[in-house]
């Protein structure tokens, strides 16, 4: 079916019947293979993710895992060169087609950035500014304490919703970027390493967040904090890099349950990894 | 007292307090202080030549400055009174022309330039031209206005004169702006884009209100070129001895018939007048020149006023 313009004012269309279908998957991972210009950065990566839980991403630097990350929306347009063998499916519908529009295809899933990238406004316009994109005629401040609660950002900004931004510390301006993308209700929500920049208060309450917001949200998170993973994600996904021929193509070596991954792995590639880590 | 710094050996463990203290013996420190000292003289040097033309302006141009000098019109040879309110109002109309015609095409080139095509035949193209543009002789401004502007309506008039201010503002304009856009960081356009901006989205909400004040510090500098430039308004605007309107002191003119015709100007006032052997007219030329630094000056701090309160 096609995606459905995003109506606000209706929540976001999280009781569409497709979203249980599939034993619940809302994303069908399927990439053979991924191309930067005559770069091969990712092959084999297959993996589904379910709706409302948390998906993490883990492997050693180069290994693709943000390059895999980005292509679930259509981030990696943005790269020159790259090409992309292989189908992201989400609502039943592959997000490469050629009818989809991939603006589309981004506001029902956000992404937060690894270094945290408020825009140079308010902290009000800052979580209006989906809103607003949307042209959303209800009530816009409302929409925006809501957010700015799931957030856990209220009670600190309440006061002062219009000083810039820019002003906040790192782990507030995470939240306040958290805040804007789930402004606009998206079904996923995207998370690029969000908690590399911050120091590790401010990561524990970004991670006590992920697991508040998966009861709304369907969550994806690529980290290179393996406790991280262990501690919010309900499947993990480990990707490692292939050097074979000269190359770096990351590959996903191995997908299941996080406990599963860290107790049982099945690889022997991801047993070293882990174990490397932890002794 | 002097000693240089002894390099500590094994067996002392103390310092010697003496190679701390300052002194111009050594010659590092020596070298150091001469520095400083050239630098600030280059410093004072620089500005001898700044502060002498305004203090030369006050001076002389304060004389004649009056109410009445800025509302009359300009004296004829060798009589009391007059002024150079027609050529206040004609600056102000020539180079509003000239920022009308080239600030949406700067601002839009260089949006194009670093947001749309940026690595296309056209971008650099447009960028070359542009800088080739800076270094254009302003005299051949005027020609080029002239040829195309004078001879085609077969007069000389305000927008004539505003074409070839714009034509010199317009790389300005436009290489500043762009510089400005590709200082907004990339990752505010990642979260936009991110958010599920269209590409027309990211430049109306993010990348211009973000790079506005930048972008309104190029076209300042522009606007100030502009009005003090004389050699591309001699055949263009030519100079004109009566107000734009056929009426009263009116600042904007009614219709554009009035616009079409010769237009005085602060700039090419200041060259007519300072060249004549008439006191009055002399002393008048002064009086433009301060007025049109002025001008010039509240512009700039304008500008930066405005620049300094970018954050909503």
């Amino acid at each position: 079916m096609p995606i459905t313009p995003l109506t606000i004012e209706n929540g976001n269309a999280t009781g569409e019947p497709d979203d249980m279908s599939n034993n619940g998957t809302l994303i069908d991972c399927n990439i053979d293979e991924l191309h930067y210009g005559k770069f091969k950065a990712v092959r084999d990566v297959a993996l589904k993710v379910k709706k409302g839980t948390i998906t993490a991403f883990i492997g050693p630097s180069g290994c693709g895992k943000s390059t895999v990350l980005r292509c679930l929306n259509r981030m990696n347009d943005l790269v020159r060169g790259f090409r992309l063998r292989g189908q992201v499916i989400f609502r039943g519908q592959d997000i490469y087609g050629a009818k989809v529009d991939p603006v589309a295809v981004r506001r029902h899933i956000g992404m937060v950035f690894q270094q945290p990238n408020p825009f140079a406004m308010s902290i009000f316009r800052n979580v209006a500014f989906g809103l607003r994109l949307n042209r959303y005629k209800g009530p816009v401040a409302d929409k925006v304490e809501a957010a700015l609660r799931q957030a856990a950002l209220w009670d600190e900004v309440k006061d002062k919703l219009r000083t810039s931004a820019l002003a906040l510390s790192g782990g507030q301006q995470q939240r306040l970027c958290i805040a804007r993308a789930v402004a606009t209700e998206p079904a996923v929500l995207l998370m690029d390493e969000p908690c590399s920049a911050l120091d590790p208060i401010a990561t524990r309450r970004i991670e006590e967040l992920m697991t508040e917001l998966k009861k709304k949200y369907t969550i994806a998170i690529v980290t290179h904090n393996l406790q991280q993973a262990k501690r919010v994600a309900d499947t993990t996904a480990f990707l490692y890099v292939d050097t074979t021929a000269g190359a770096r193509t990351g590959y996903m070596v191995e997908y299941g349950p996080t406990q599963a991954i860290f107790d049982n792995p099945r690889e022997e590639h991801t047993k070293e990894y882990i174990r490397g880590e932890f002794s | 007292m002097a000693a240089p710094i002894k390099a500590p050996t094994a067996a002392t463990t103390e310092i010697d307090l003496e190679g701390l203290q300052r002194s111009l013996r050594r010659p590092r420190t020596l070298f150091s202080y001469v520095m400083s000292l050239l630098t600030g003289a280059a410093t004072i040097a620089a500005l001898v030549p700044l502060f002498s033309v305004l203090y030369l302006l006050v001076v002389r141009g304060s004389a004649g400055l009056r109410l009445a000098t800025l509302r009359g019109l300009p004296p004829a040879a060798l009589t009391a009174g007059g002024g150079i309110g027609n050529a206040i109002v004609g600056t102000f109309v020539i180079v509003a022309i000239a920022t009308l015609l080239s600030v949406p095409f700067g601002i839009l080139g260089a949006i194009y330039i670093t947001e749309f095509g940026p690595n296309t035949r056209t971008a650099s193209a447009v960028r070359f031209a542009a800088k080739v543009l800076t270094g254009l002789p302003s005299i051949l401004a005027g020609v080029f206005a002239f040829a195309v502007i004078v001879t085609t309506t077969g007069k000389f008039s305000a927008p004539a004169g505003g074409a070839a201010l714009a034509l010199l503002m317009l790389p300005t304009v436009l290489l500043t702006a762009e510089e400005a856009i590709k200082r907004v960081p990339s990752r505010m356009r990642e979260a936009a884009i991110g958010m599920g901006a269209t590409p027309t989205q990211v430049v109306t909400k993010v990348i211009v209100p973000t790079g506005a004040p930048a972008m309104l510090t190029g076209v300042m500098l522009a606007v100030a070129r502009a009005a003090g430039e004389t050699a591309p308004l001699l055949f263009t605007a030519l100079f004109s001895n009566f107000w734009m309107s056929r009426t009263a002191p009116t600042f904007l003119p009614k219709t554009l018939g009035d616009l079409m015709k010769p237009t005085a100007s602060l700039a090419v006032m200041i060259y007519n007048f300072s060249g004549s052997p008439f006191e009055n007219q002399i002393a008048m030329a002064w009086t433009a020149a301060l007025v049109l630094v002025s001008i010039v000056l509240i512009f700039n701090v304008a500008g930066q006023a405005l620049a300094g309160r970018s954050a909503d």
